[in-house]
Parts: structure tokens; C-alpha cells; sequence
């Protein structure tokens, strides 16, 4: 079972209007004020990222139930140049020593679950998900 | 969290809330190590510090529960940071052992035989500034009245000289002949390094073949230290020169060679610039000190020698080894 709803990202602006919807549905799913400021941390640093490297895209956040347990998707989408050597940027030290933020690398530990497809000249698609404990 | 530290934290904060004691404080800082030892972030402890508050003193303002979620939001990153040390510290661990180990995997790839000849009495000491040895000895000798040795110092330190230096071995092995001429040696080894190796990498070489029967030594040199050269009679010093670029400038370098005769108790003393660009105090090592270090233990063996240049050089330098140390002796007794 799944919920969505999503935020084209364009702006600056649009990052914290992708922010409000992660909060109001991990509030909504019950995750406490620690694991709601990592998920929305999480989704600021993915918005981020669509709006400074591809120009446009889209957050997409999605309630999950599996297995009994219940998480938050989130989906980074995006159309944009893709991204050249995905190890790199996954490794830490990477992004953060140019005063980027916490990176791809952060967004993997605030969230339990990580996935990454990018296709250079088509854009990169980025899944993670926080489960509720 | 573990109820336990939540627990635990209630009551040091309590306490200090109650009594504010540099006692109650002490407590709470070696609470903050075991809250780091348990892996527990900036943002936790605030969410368990409002927690704590808001058991004691439930009927504070909103604008307290409001500055406490906004200070979890502000150290979130901070508990990312703390993290990503940690990745990176586990990460040089690693590092560490990989080095440990390739300089292990060095030291049993480039073991070279110290030849045994009737007649030449021969002192090694190599000694690395850091893990990896930039420094390179290769003794040739086949039992037939020969002993080839080649001092090489690749430019740079660290693990891409130690990778250069592989190349050169395995270019010494493919020669295999101990009584091959210094010239014709460097030659093919300046070919190797020329074909193999990035322009910004040099290394220099000595390559000096002493021949048992006729007591001669022939050297020839790609742009390395000049030997020394002691006669016992004199008790002079001498240096052992011969013109050659360093290995892998050119390919169509050529390498001059010379011969020298040796008499009893007259050495050969090769090295590499680690021995002469020691610095002290007062400036570099003159060649000088070299020679009366060297004189001071001409009736010893070569490896008394080689040790006794060695001990005193690193005390002048108060044990501070700027670079790859390397000293090779051979002495005709």
C-alpha cells in the first residue's frame, strides 16, 4: 500500500515546500521529532541537489506498509546531466570537504534504505526510506 | 535509545538542576564519553535532554519545547559529521594495515643477496624515512668471481617509488649476467624506466661490478651521488664520478663508464643523497664528515662501518631521517 503526493522542484523555494510535505507525513506516520529532522534533512539535501545540479525535478513522498511495518519513501527524480562517477560522490570526504552539506553519503545514514540509478545525458533517480520502529 | 542512558541522563541532569557543583558536572562529562563510546548523536541527546526536562519540569512555556526541536534540527548535521569521522578514521585504519602490508610485500620482493667473494668484505644498511623505502639495492653475483651492485634512488617517496622500483628489479633480473658492464647496464634500465614510467617520475643509479680476479671495480652512473673512494696507503678520499643522465629522460642516454684497481684495505663507499643531504643544525652534511666517520672505523668490517656513518649521522640529525637512508661498503681485504 501507498500514498503520494509530490513537489516539483524548481526554486529555492520549492525545496522547503518539499520539506513541509516529508514532515506532515512523518508526523502523520508517527516518527518522532529526531527521525522527522533526519527525514526532512534528507529530503532538503536531495531537493538541494536537483535544483542546483539538474536545474529541475521532483520530490515525491510516498507512505509505505510491508510486512506490518510502516516507512516513508522518498523519490528524487530528475532529468538532468546524471551523475559521472557515482562512487565518488557516494564516498565520504567528498562532497562535504567542498562545504556541500551532508551529500549523498548523509542522506544514506539518515535514511534506512539507499538507492541510486543514474544514467548520464538522461537523469538520476534516487529512492531512500526511513522505517518506523 | 536505550531506556538506560535515558534514564541515567534524568538523573546527572537532575542532580546538577538541583546542586550546581563542579562534582555533579565531572559526572556529566564522563556520562558525554560513554554517550559517544555507545554511538549516540548531538540530535539524540538534545531529543533525550527535552525528554529529561519535560519529565521534570512539565509546566515549562511552548517557547522551551520550540528551542529544543529547533536545536534538534540544528545538529543534525553535526551528528552527520560526527559519523562521516568516523567512516574516515576506520577508513585510515585501513589504509594503515594496506601500507603496513605492501611494505611487507616490498621488503620480500626486492630481498637481494649480499654476495660472498674471497677477497671483498661488503657493509649494507637501508634504511626507509618512511614506510615504503624510495632507496634501491641489487646485488648481482653468481658465484664466478663477480659481484654487481646497483644504488638506485627513485625520485619521490612513498608508494609510487616503491612501485618504480619493482620495475627496475625485474629489469636487473632480466639481464642476468653478474659481469655486465656498468654502461650496458644503466642503459637497458634507462629504457625500462623511459618506456614505463610518467614524465615527472627520475630515478638515479649507480651500478659499479667489482671483478674478483683482477681486483677492479667498473662503475657507471645515471645521475647519482659519486662514490667514495678510500685508499688505504694514502689514507685519502676520493670521488668516484661518471657522466650519465638520470634514468628514463631520455632513451638515447648513454652511460660513461670507469675502472678503478683496488689494494688491500682500500674501499668503495656508494650511497644515496639521504646520507649527504642529512641536515643539521648548522647546515648539511659536508662530504667531510662522511670521510672522517668513515676513517675513524677503517680497520673494522664493512658492516661496522656502514652502521658506525649510520649511528652518527642520525644522532647529528637528532634522529630525525629526512630521507631514505642507504650506505653500501665494499671493502678488499
Amino acid at each position: 500500500m501507498s500514498d503520494q503526493s509530490s513537489v516539483e522542484i524548481l526554486t529555492e523555494w520549492d525545496i522547503v515546500a518539499a520539506r513541509q510535505l516529508g514532515r506532515n507525513v512523518a508526523k502523520e506516520l508517527g516518527f518522532g521529532t529526531v527521525d522527522q529532522a533526519r527525514i526532512t534533512t534528507a529530503i532538503s539535501e536531495l531537493a538541494r541537489n536537483i535544483y542546483l545540479y539538474a536545474g529541475q525535478g521532483r520530490i515525491e513522498i510516498q507512505q509505505l506498509t510491508e510486512n506490518g511495518m510502516k516507512g516513508i519513501l522518498i523519490i528524487a527524480a530528475d532529468s538532468g546531466p546524471g551523475i559521472p562517477d557515482v562512487r565518488k560522490v557516494m564516498e565520504d570526504g567528498f562532497t562535504t570537504s567542498g562545504g556541500l552539506g551532508a551529500g549523498l553519503p548523509g542522506v544514506k545514514r539518515l535514511m534506512d534504505d539507499f538507492k541510486i540509478e543514474t544514467i548520464q545525458g538522461e537523469g538520476t533517480d534516487i529512492r531512500a526510506t526511513k522505517w518506523l520502529r | 535509545m536505550p531506556q538506560h542512558i535515558e534514564a541515567q541522563y534524568q538523573e546527572i541532569l537532575n542532580e546538577y538542576v538541583k546542586k550546581q557543583t563542579e562534582q555533579n558536572l565531572y559526572v556529566g562529562q564522563n556520562f558525554s564519553r560513554q554517550l559517544i563510546l555507545e554511538n549516540i548523536s548531538p540530535e539524540e541527546v538534545i531529543s533525550m535532554h527535552k525528554a529529561a526536562i519535560r519529565e521534570l519540569y512539565s509546566d515549562l512555556p511552548d517557547v522551551v519545547w520550540h528551542s529544543f526541536d529547533f536545536l534538534i534540527e540544528m545538529m543534525i548535521n553535526y551528528g552527520l559529521a560526527l559519523q562521516e569521522r568516523q567512516s574516515l578514521l576506520k577508513r585510515q585504519e585501513e589504509l594503515k594495515v594496506e601500507m603496513d602490508l605492501a611494505a611487507n610485500v616490498q621488503e620480500t620482493l626486492l630481498k637481494t643477496k649480499l654476495p660472498s667473494l674471497d677477497g671483498l668484505d661488503i657493509g649494507l644498511l637501508s634504511i626507509p624515512a618512511k614506510k615504503m623505502n624510495g632507496d634501491y639495492i641489487y646485488f648481482v653475483s653468481d658465484y664466478d668471481g663477480y659481484a654487481g651492485v646497483a644504488v638506485a634512488d627513485v625520485i619521490g617517496k612513498g608508494l609510487p617509488a616503491a612501485l618504480c622500483m619493482s620495475m627496475i628489479k625485474f629489469g636487473m633480473d632480466s639481464l642476468n649476467s653478474s659481469h655486465a658492464l656498468p654502461k650496458d647496464v644503466l642503459g637497458v634500465i634507462n629504457r625500462i624506466v623511459e618506456k614505463s614510467v610518467d614524465d615527472s617520475m627520475f630515478v638515479s643509479m649507480f651500478y659499479a661490478n667489482y671483478d674478483a680476479g683482477a681486483a677492479s671495480l667498473t662503475y657507471g652512473s645515471a645521475g647519482h651521488e659519486p662514490a667514495i673512494l678510500y685508499r688505504a696507503n694514502t689514507g685519502e678520499f676520493d670521488e668516484l664520478e661518471a657522466k650519465g643522465l638520470l634514468l628514463g629522460v631520455s632513451p638515447a642516454a648513454v652511460y660513461e663508464e670507469h675502472s678503478v684497481t683496488l689494494e688491500k684495505g682500500d674501499m668503495v663507499i656508494m650511497m644515496t643523497d639521504g646520507v649527504t643531504e642529512g641536515r643539521t643544525e648548522e647546515g648539511f652534511i659536508e662530504r667531510e664528515v662522511i670521510y672522517k666517520l668513515i676513517e675513524q672505523k677503517k680497520e673494522q668490517p664493512a658492516q661496522a662501518i656502514v652502521q658506525h656513518v649510520y649511528d652518527e649521522l642520525e644522532r647529528m640529525q637528532n634522529a630525525e631521517l629526512q630521507d631514505d637512508f642507504t650506505l653500501v661498503v665494499y671493502k678488499k681485504v
